[in-house]
């Protein structure tokens, strides 16, 4: 489904990622761990193709498709999805008229008729509760003033609402209480499909005793330099990443 | 070589003088045309008096210095003035275009095509509100007592040209009287529309707003125009008083075309806690002016404006706002967006003053202008005058582009870039619109600024380094 190789990629003149090579396939749920500033955000970027992370050299298929050359909006509405580890707040649009925007984009490019208003504010009030978000917040401008675990329910019903192919969760854990966390990741693992693949990135290990990873990976210095399975992460968790860096140089 | 530069500056000047003198000359002559109640006849005289005494604005005057009036030299091309009266004809199809035009709203509907009173397409007049020209002796008492005296009281450095102007030419406008503890039934909508005409269009609006002690009321105005290419200049002067403890709902669009010429300004008085609550949009033409005058006469009273702009092609709007704290206690907020494009140009100069027994004043003003062009141009200036030692004032202005990382998140859920760009200008605006009071207002004004933003590329692009200019 995902194919990286080799990809170089820096943001201004500094090189962040290091021929990275990453292959995922579908149904997959891979969890990617490292220190501060080792790559993980710009992974994402990178995949959603943010102006400002310039690829160097490389490759990445996406569904057989080269990537690199789609636009941003290209990408999203073939399925590829980040969740964002600081959601952008716009006041003055409002919620439901941005998910709304969305759904129709993707909807339109896989051939389906836009949903009726009706229908999609049935919708999108039904999945709001799934993620525990009252509906009232779809009434309020994208983000506008909501807490750090709203954002992030937020960024969870963008993706219920959206049911990509691809999801990256960038830091969604981030700032989350307990109460949240099992919230966004029972929205996570209600999405699980042998169809749909995810890319976990993450500091802690908390994380993915809720989102069960088929592989875990750390990212050091802009490469994958260990990949292994759940166990892994109980390891990093011990150890810190001290233990990785010998391996690195 | 600076000698030169010399001569020929002083030969534009001396040419412009000369129109701006052909110009003084003709709106004096029709000020002498009009025929209006003989008990105005003294405010025209005296607005002409005034009008003719007062230099003609040049660049170092400081309430014209970002707006050259260089387009009133057309108007001396066109045949309008003497034997003219301002409030003309009205045409047949003004009422199709009026009701192609107005919004619906459960409120008591007025029009007014060209400065005249539009029975026809109007309601009947609930009890308080009076057109000039039938005022009884009463309602001539009442107008006589405050009309010209709100836009007066301003000092004499600052008053406003075109107020004399108004004062000069009026013969018609609408009092809207609200007695002591009582509340208008229904918002007041009163629409203006310029018609289509074979000349240059010239109309006087004049609206009186008194509200007593107790009383409350809402009132919106509506300034639409029936074409896109007629030259009109409308001066339109409002007036409000309001009581110990009144309240007004005010709004006041301004969507006229390029096409037209627009002096206007509101002048409000505020007596002991009394409360203004104010909401104003402009639209770019080819000369937007509009001043708001606001003073605090009682302690305690409380204002809030919003105001909005959107210039494009090369169109200019003029926001010039003053709010005078002259006794304590008093709670001011002023909050205005605008959008720029093109090689459009946009003045917003938003003055406090607190005077010295103006003490615990509150008082905020706030700016944001969006620009979407290199060619743009905002001036934009607070100016602060305090006097009082225990105040809370707060100001601030900025100039900015499109968010960058908004547009990214927006494209990053599939939306196109050009969709993105005109849900974040209109989202950028719709905060403001939030704060009306009508549900209708409300969609009608979004859908208009969406429709503007949909056809007219010119507000929504990103720049990079767009030309900042702050005064």
């Amino acid at each position: 489904m995902l194919e990286i190789q080799k990809l170089n990629a820096r943001v201004e003149d500094k090189q962040i990622l290091n021929d990275l090579s990453l292959s995922i396939k579908p149904g997959e749920v891979h969890a990617i761990m490292g220190p501060n500033g080792s790559g993980k955000s710009t992974l994402g970027n990178v995949l959603t193709g943010r102006a400002g992370f310039e690829v160097m050299s490389g490759t990445i298929e996406f569904n057989g498709k080269n990537l690199l050359e789609m636009g941003i909006e290209e990408r999203a509405r073939d399925g590829l999805f980040l969740a964002f580890q600081y959601p952008v707040e716009i006041p003055g649009v409002s919620n439901m008229e941005f998910l709304k925007s969305a759904v129709d984009a993707r909807r339109k490019h896989q051939g389906m008729e836009e949903l009726s208003s009706f229908d999609f504010m049935k919708l999108a009030r039904e999945t709001s509760q799934k993620v525990s978000l009252d509906p009232s917040f779809l009434k309020r401008g994208v983000n506008e003033g909501f807490s750090g675990g709203e954002k992030k329910r937020n960024e969870i019903l963008q993706m219920m609402l959206l049911e990509p192919s691809f999801c990256i969760l960038d830091e969604t854990d981030s700032g989350l209480d307990i109460d949240a966390l099992q919230v966004v990741a029972s929205g996570v693992n209600a999405m699980r499909s042998s169809e749909r693949s995810f890319i976990v990135v993450t500091h802690y290990q908390r994380l993915l005793d809720f989102i069960v990873p088929d592989y875990v990976h750390v990212l050091a210095g802009g490469r994958i330099v260990k990949s292994g399975d759940k166990e892994l992460a109980k390891e990093l968790e011990a150890k810190g990443y001290g233990w990785l860096e010998g391996e690195v140089a | 070589m600076t000698a030169s530069t010399a001569i020929s500056t002083r030969a534009t000047e001396a040419a412009t003088a000369g129109n701006a003198a052909d110009f003084q000359q003709r709106a004096l002559s029709l000020a002498a045309a009009q025929s209006g109640p003989d008990w105005l006849a003294s405010l025209r005289e005296q607005g002409s008096a005034d009008f003719s005494r007062t230099p003609w604005p040049g660049r170092k005057t400081e309430q014209w210095k970002y707006t050259t009036l260089r387009s009133f030299q057309d108007f001396t091309e066109a045949d309008w003035g003497a034997g003219k009266s301002v409030a003309g004809v009205k045409h047949k199809d003004a009422a199709s275009a009026i009701s192609s035009q107005r919004l619906t709203l459960d409120a008591t509907n007025l029009v007014f095509v060209d400065g005249v009173f539009d029975a026809e397409a109007s309601d009947k007049l609930p009890a308080g509100l009076t057109l000039f020209s039938r005022a009884d002796n009463a309602a001539q008492k009442l107008i006589k007592d405050y009309l010209g005296r709100i836009a007066g009281g301003v000092d004499s450095a600052r008053r406003n040209l075109f107020a004399m102007l108004n004062n000069a030419w009026v013969s018609e406008g609408m009092l809207i009287h609200v007695p002591r503890q009582t509340t208008l039934d229904k918002p007041v909508y009163v629409a203006h529309l310029s018609s289509q005409s074979a000349s240059v269009t010239v109309s006087n609006q004049r609206l009186l707003v008194v509200l007593e002690e107790g009383a409350s009321a809402e009132i919106i105005e509506h300034y639409v125009s029936q074409s896109d290419e007629q030259q009109v200049f409308v001066n339109a002067l409002t007036e409000i008083h309001l009581g110990n403890n009144a309240q007004l709902h005010h709004t006041r669009l301004n969507l006229e075309p390029e096409s037209v010429s627009h002096v206007g300004g509101v002048y409000l008085n505020l007596q002991r806690d009394s409360r203004f609550n104010g909401f104003t949009i402009a639209e770019g033409s080819r000369l937007k002016r509009i001043d708001y005058q606001m003073n605090h006469c009682g302690p305690g009273a409380e204002l809030n404006l919003d105001g909005v702009y959107l210039a494009r092609n090369k169109q200019l709007v003029d926001y010039h706002t003053t709010i005078e704290h002259r006794v304590p206690n008093g709670t001011s907020k002023e909050v205005f967006r605008g959008i720029i494009g093109d090689r459009a140009k946009a003045v917003f100069n938003g003055r406090i003053h607190i005077h010295k027994d103006a003490q615990k004043t509150l008082a905020e003003l706030h700016n944001r202008n969006l620009l979407t062009s290199n060619s743009a141009e905002i001036d934009t200036k607070p100016e602060l005058e305090i006097y009082a030692d225990d105040v809370r004032c707060a100001h601030g202005a900025t100039i900015s582009q499109l968010d960058e990382t908004a547009l990214y998140y927006l494209q990053s859920r599939g939306i196109g870039p050009s969709q993105a760009r005109v849900m974040l200008s209109f989202g950028f605006i719709n905060e403001l619109l939030q704060g009306l009071p009508h549900e209708e207002i409300k969609v009608a004004l979004g859908a208009h600024l969406t429709a503007l933003f949909e056809a007219d590329r010119s507000l929504v692009s990103d720049v990079a380094g767009a030309t900042v200019e702050s005064a």
